[in-house]
């Protein structure tokens, strides 16, 4: 009788576990069937190349797109290096339990907390008002032209917040390199920055590229950083300098179903919107987990 | 021992059809770097090089570290006056304008058109901002009496982030028991992918996917009033939590050392007994960080909640009222501030108590898993 009753728990607490695991299955599915369903119809050519027209009911969102682009492009130059520099002084300057190395760890792990809305009032403060308004106020007498918000500032900001990614993944790709490799050049005479430079940078920069990929990813998906910091509701022409302002397909999409002027109307266009940041982030998540693979698999077989 | 090693070897195969333990960790890398032993060249002339390569490397990685404090700084250098009137509460207006024209030398930008404004702004803000006032229970920014009671924000927010936590809660932990304990290879293979996936959509897809049928389905099952509520917020916010939750439980349960559940299940355990009563348990400091990370994700996340709560400043025990939380309070409204008013310090104060809730609370998640969990593990 127990065993049996046993058995009836064990059956019981499997099924709740497995129904757990598979209802998150189900969610990521019903999310993408809804996007890609409701997306179906608009999404053609002519969206994507057309620029939003009769009062942003019509049209494609091209603009939005270009804007992506560029704020994840500038986001990547600085944010790229700078977290590339921050994992190999992590991983090969420092003892890995000192003070400092666990200071700078603890900075990268609050980094990675912080709320997104946070980083936009930072940038609006620290980007937009202090070094924007500093160089008007020091350069151009007060006449403003960085002191507002500009494509630079949010692609500063999101820098800022997509660092923590960057750096976890280069970290994960350095430990990766044999110590070996390190040992045999050290032996043979090379500094520890030639080391770093010809030999653990080389072989570490699948996990580079891996964190720019993931970076970019999320980059290109948050909004709340850029929401005071650069982006706007519709612009007639696409950026053309760092301080210009920018449409992006994530406040694209916030915009069109909050604050359009139809709503219901614009439906589709908000639906192929959502698809096609939903497919962008897909490719580049995609794309940074078989590079990631394809290190391991590098890594086993060496 | 040569005799046991093929036994133990037997037995796992043996339980492996019934309950798989995870693959085991590897090792940290041994703490002693070999770069740093072999330390610096025998040629002078590199050392300089050396060693100005490696203080720029380390001055980056400290600028890591003062990233952290620029961003606490010029979120609360803004809000700074507020925190001041509330120290004081109200005393002279000569205090609080002085406090005031701190600021305005950004806000100098604005120039003429601000200027008439900015002495009302600062007769009104030593009205409105004072202890009492900042935890008010209206709302009210824009208004010709501004009330700037930040109550309905923090209700709102804990309002949402409970009804998330309640529902990712026991999916992600059980989720991740699942594919830590009992799940074939082949479930794990679809799980890891899933919940990858999962994270990576964008808060605002989520947004927009609960405004726009999440909101519908809901109402049409529970059939509420108001179509945006704190319910969809939360009930969206949770498909946003799960995969944090997911991820952190299941690296607890798969670092439960081994030997705890051979010991268990050679005791007679069933799988599922083992699963529950010893690595469940085991893990349980990591699952409570697991936790804690959602919590504050959940209070942080903004696009979700500014498009799925409906953002009325309400005070309701009432679930499927529309609310408004601090993260949105911020989104919705920074754009319409004048720089320096004090709607303006008031939206960067709620900044202010944003960061220092995730600070706390990811200082706190972090102690559990470094040496709660660990300590653990290590038997230390």
């Amino acid at each position: 009788m127990a065993t049996q009753r046993k058995n009836i728990i064990g059956k019981l607490v499997f099924s709740l576990t497995a129904g757990c695991a598979f209802l998150c299955v189900g969610i990521v599915g019903w999310i993408m069937f809804n996007i890609v369903w409701g997306g179906r119809h608009h999404l053609t050519w002519n969206f994507l190349s057309a620029v939003p027209s009769e009062g942003m009911t019509e049209g494609g969102i091209f603009p939005a797109i270009i804007g992506t682009f560029f704020l994840v492009i500038i986001m990547s130059v600085v944010g790229v290096p700078f977290g590339t520099i921050t994992a190999l002084y992590l991983n090969e300057y420092v003892h890995r339990e000192s003070k400092l190395a666990k200071a700078v760890r603890f900075a990268v792990n609050t980094l990675a907390g912080i709320p997104a809305i946070v980083f936009g009032l930072f940038g609006l403060g620290f980007f937009v008002q202090f070094i924007g308004g500093g160089i008007d106020n020091v350069f151009r007498g007060g006449d403003m032209l960085w002191g507002q918000p500009t494509i630079l500032w949010a692609a500063l900001t999101m820098a800022l917040l997509t660092l923590p990614v960057v750096i976890v993944s280069v970290e994960e790709a350095l430990k990766q390199v044999p110590r070996d490799l390190r040992e045999a050049s050290l032996a043979l005479g090379a500094t520890k920055w030639q080391t770093v430079r010809k030999v653990v940078l080389p072989n570490s920069i699948g996990g580079i590229l891996t964190g720019a990929i993931l970076a970019v990813s999320r980059g290109a998906g948050e909004v709340a950083p850029i929401l005071f910091t650069g982006a706007a509701y519709f612009l007639p022409h696409l950026p053309g300098q760092l301080s210009d302002q920018f449409m992006e397909l994530g406040y694209h999409i916030f915009i069109m179903s909050t604050q359009s002027t139809d709503v219901t109307g614009t439906l589709g266009i908000q639906y192929a919107t959502t698809l096609v940041l939903l497919l962008l982030t897909f490719t580049l998540n995609f794309s940074a987990i078989w590079l990631r693979w394809r290190i391991r698999q590098n890594a086993v077989a060496a | 021992m040569q005799l046991l090693i093929p036994q133990e070897e037997g037995t796992e195969k043996a339980i492996r059809t019934g309950f798989t333990f995870p693959e085991k960790r590897p090792d940290p890398p041994k703490s002693e770097s070999p770069v740093k032993r072999t330390g610096w060249s025998l040629t002078p002339k590199m050392r300089v090089g050396e060693w100005v390569i490696e203080r720029g490397i380390q001055g980056v990685a400290l600028l890591c570290l003062s990233i952290i404090a620029l961003i606490f700084i010029f979120v609360f250098r803004e809000a700074a006056p507020i925190v001041m009137g509330k120290v004081k509460v109200v005393e002279e207006v000569s205090d609080i304008g002085a406090a005031e024209s701190y600021g305005d030398d950004e806000a100098a930008e604005d120039g003429m058109a601000a200027a008439p404004e900015l002495a009302m702004e600062a007769k009104a803000s030593d009205e409105t901002i004072d202890a009492k006032h900042i935890l008010g229970l209206e709302w009210q920014p824009v208004s010709l009496e501004p009330r700037f009671g930040i109550m309905p924000l923090i209700v709102g927010s804990l309002k949402v982030t409970f009804i998330a936590l309640l529902i990712a809660m026991p999916i992600g932990i059980f989720a991740a028991l699942y594919t830590s304990t009992f799940a074939p290879k082949w479930a794990k293979e679809i799980m890891k992918p899933t919940i990858e996936v999962l994270a990576g959509i964008p808060s605002v897809v989520i947004g927009f996917f609960a405004l726009v049928i999440l909101a519908s389905v809901l109402q049409n099952v529970l059939g509420y009033d108001s179509r945006l509520n704190a319910f969809v917020g939360g009930f969206a916010m949770a498909i946003a939590v799960i995969p944090i939750i997911f991820t952190v439980s299941e690296d607890a349960l798969a670092a439960v050392p081994k030997p705890l559940t051979g010991a268990s299940l050679a005791l007679g355990a069933t799988a599922w007994e083992t699963a529950l009563f010893v690595v469940l348990p085991a893990a349980t400091p990591g699952i409570f960080a697991a936790v804690i990370l959602g919590f504050g994700r959940a209070f942080g996340e903004t696009m979700i909640v500014l498009m799925a709560t409906g953002n009325a400043a309400l005070i309701s025990p009432d679930l499927f009222e529309s609310v408004r939380t601090l993260s949105a309070t911020i989104g919705a409204e920074m754009a319409e501030v004048v720089f320096g008013d004090p709607h303006y310090r008031m939206l960067f104060f709620l900044g202010t108590v944003l960061f220092v809730v995730s600070f706390g609370l990811n200082a706190i998640a972090e102690y559990f898993v470094r040496n709660r969990l660990m300590k653990k593990f290590k038997g230390g």
